[in-house]
């Protein structure tokens, strides 16, 4: 039995619990419900595959879809395999005290904490100009390859220190080639974490407005090549919201899309992650 | 298989090793332990960073003996054991010194083919550590990376290495579910399977019974001690009425001065009842340790 002291207590704790709990979960709905108070009457599958007319004023997305699609297609196909092999060294060729791991982790945190106007400002100097890309998807999404490495790098590096040693250690008492680990136990159990990772970043890289202002470019027509200079959502929300006047109804249907898109993405990746365990456990 | 040709394959290599079919386990005829050395420890110590762990252990085990390594904690069995297939090289700092003899070749020497003497030298932990995937998974996988790919040799050995630990009749039917679903004492034995699937010589045990309830350590250690003549056993155990019941041999390692060191080594009887050592009878008698 409690006393009335305690009573009180637990009360002011949950009291304080839920009003954390309400503070975090209103900004959250009240942006989803102000985006679908104001952008989901405009939605329709016209809206999606169309092209935007007047400045976007009117017509749809179809293009800057695309130009998204191709950007983190690329973005993802540059920094998945970098990130992967650097976590790999990371956690399976690296001590946490050589200075190799010291360093290269010590970067990837300041790199991290960049901001992504400076990521932006970099690919333009270095992927547009020196490298000659010029604005295109392609300067685009290794911009956007270099701001989500960090991240990426750092969840997967995680996720195979979260196995246990043991494992390892039962491994090469098997005489299982270190090789043969990493592709037999430690890459199949750490894969949720790779996901995890991926997803993350592919968060991170869709939301980015600033990386790619200097990049990829503001052009809204459909990207025939890599080459193409191509609008991303987000730029296409901040261009409709701070540039062109009576362009904000377009935003908010385009803000619905992309926050739908996110949602879509973070729930398949819960799904792939939840069938691979499965798979995993029940092979041929 | 005679000594010289065991010798022979352990010699020290950079060759891959040999493929799994023209390699044969050794193979034993009698059903009790011979008194001929398969082991041979000399002058080895470890040093941990800069903490010498062990000093000087001279010691010989006999093939198809069942030898248990007692004592304290902290005593150096472990790293004793784990420098027998040299997984003291994948412990950073570690560094082991003397000569471990298998079959009369060193297998500290340098170019040692360590895939080759890890799966001679097959070792078994503290915790099971199944392998997250199905329980036939557990067991190809080191046999695949081994070089058997041939399914029907791969169920054949599958199935025999779980009748040796008695887990056959037991899982025959979910050999495709996960081996995290099995209970404590099966997962051990699963390990045991996983161990002897390699058909290793000689097999090293790290309190195999320590983290199972008492009915799974029965089971484990009946299976323990029908390995006897078969393999040459080595196991750690900090349970002297096991090392009792189940070992030929017993070597008492203690901590002096934070160092360990081996005290007296001979056959579990002499041990136990007229031990030379007075650590050895105050160890024994439970007035130390």
């Amino acid at each position: 039995m409690l006393s009335p002291s305690n009573t009180i207590g637990e009360t002011g704790a949950t009291l304080m619990v839920w009003t954390a709990v309400t503070l975090i979960a209103t900004p959250f709905l009240w942006l989803s419900g102000d985006l679908l108070w104001y952008g989901w009457h405009q939605l329709s599958i016209n809206f999606v595959v169309s092209v935007p007319q007047n400045a976007g004023r009117e017509g749809g997305i179809g293009p800057i879809l695309v130009s998204t699609g191709l950007i983190m297609t690329v973005c993802m196909a540059v920094a998945m395999p970098i990130g992967l092999g650097t976590a790999l060294f990371l956690s399976e060729y690296t001590q946490n005290d050589q200075v190799s791991g010291r360093l290269i982790r010590g970067s990837l945190d300041v790199l991290a904490g960049v901001p992504s106007i400076v990521f932006g400002l970099f690919g333009n100097a270095f992927f547009c100009q020196l490298l000659g890309l010029g604005f295109s998807i392609l300067s685009g999404g290794l911009t956007l390859a270099c701001m989500v490495l960090p991240i990426l790098i750092r969840t997967v590096e995680e996720s195979f220190r979260a196995i246990a040693q043991d494992q390892r250690l039962s491994a090469a008492a098997l005489g299982i080639s270190q090789r043969a680990t990493i592709q037999h136990i430690l890459l199949p159990a750490a894969i949720p974490g790779v996901l995890v990772g991926c997803i993350l970043g592919l968060g991170r890289a869709m939301a980015e407005t600033a990386a790619l202002i200097f990049t990829s470019g503001y052009v809204d027509r459909m990207p025939t090549s890599l080459m193409d200079s191509g609008r991303a959502l987000s730029i296409h929300i901040y261009d409709l919201a701070m540039n062109v006047a009576g362009g904000n109804s377009n935003a908010y249907t385009t803000a619905l899309v992309l926050i739908g898109l996110l949602l879509i993405i973070n729930l398949s990746a819960s799904w792939i992650t939840k069938k691979w365990t499965t798979l995993n456990q029940l092979p041929s | 298989m005679d000594d010289t040709q065991s010798t022979s394959e352990l010699r020290p290599t950079q060759e891959k090793a040999p493929g799994f079919q023209s390699w044969r386990p050794y193979q034993s005829a009698q059903q009790c332990c011979e008194p001929s050395t398969h082991f041979q420890a000399e002058n080895l110590s470890i040093v941990y960073r800069k903490h010498l762990a062990l000093q000087n252990v001279n010691l010989e085990i006999n093939k198809g003996c069942i030898t248990a390594l007692v004592g304290p904690s902290g005593c150096g069995k472990t790293s004793f054991l784990m420098s027998i297939n040299r997984l003291t090289d994948l412990i950073l700092g570690c560094q082991v010194s003397g000569r471990l003899l298998i079959n009369e070749t060193d297998i500290m020497a340098p170019f040692t083919d360590l895939l080759h003497l890890r799966r001679q030298v097959g070792m078994i932990f503290q915790k099971p550590t199944v392998f997250p995937f199905s329980i036939r998974k557990n067991l190809e996988i080191p046999l695949r990376e081994h070089g058997m790919c041939d399914h029907a040799t791969l169920a054949s050995s599958i199935e025999t290495s779980l009748q040796q630990v008695g887990l056959w009749d037991e899982v025959k039917d979910r050999l495709n579910q996960p081996a995290q679903g099995l209970s404590g004492g099966q997962q051990q034995r699963l390990c045991l399977a996983r161990a002897m699937v390699l058909s290793p010589e000689i097999l090293l045990l790290d309190e195999p019974c320590s983290a199972l309830d008492p009915i799974s350590s029965g089971i484990v250690e009946d299976l323990i001690v029908s390995l006897r003549g078969r393999y040459t056993v080595i196991i750690v155990t900090h349970n002297l009425a096991q090392a009792r019941r189940i070992a030929d041999y017993v070597a008492l390692f203690w901590a002096v001065d934070g160092i360990g060191q081996l005290i007296e080594h001979g056959p579990a009887h002499t041990i136990f009842q007229s031990p030379q050592h007075e650590l050895t009878s105050a160890y024994i008698s439970g007035t130390r340790g």
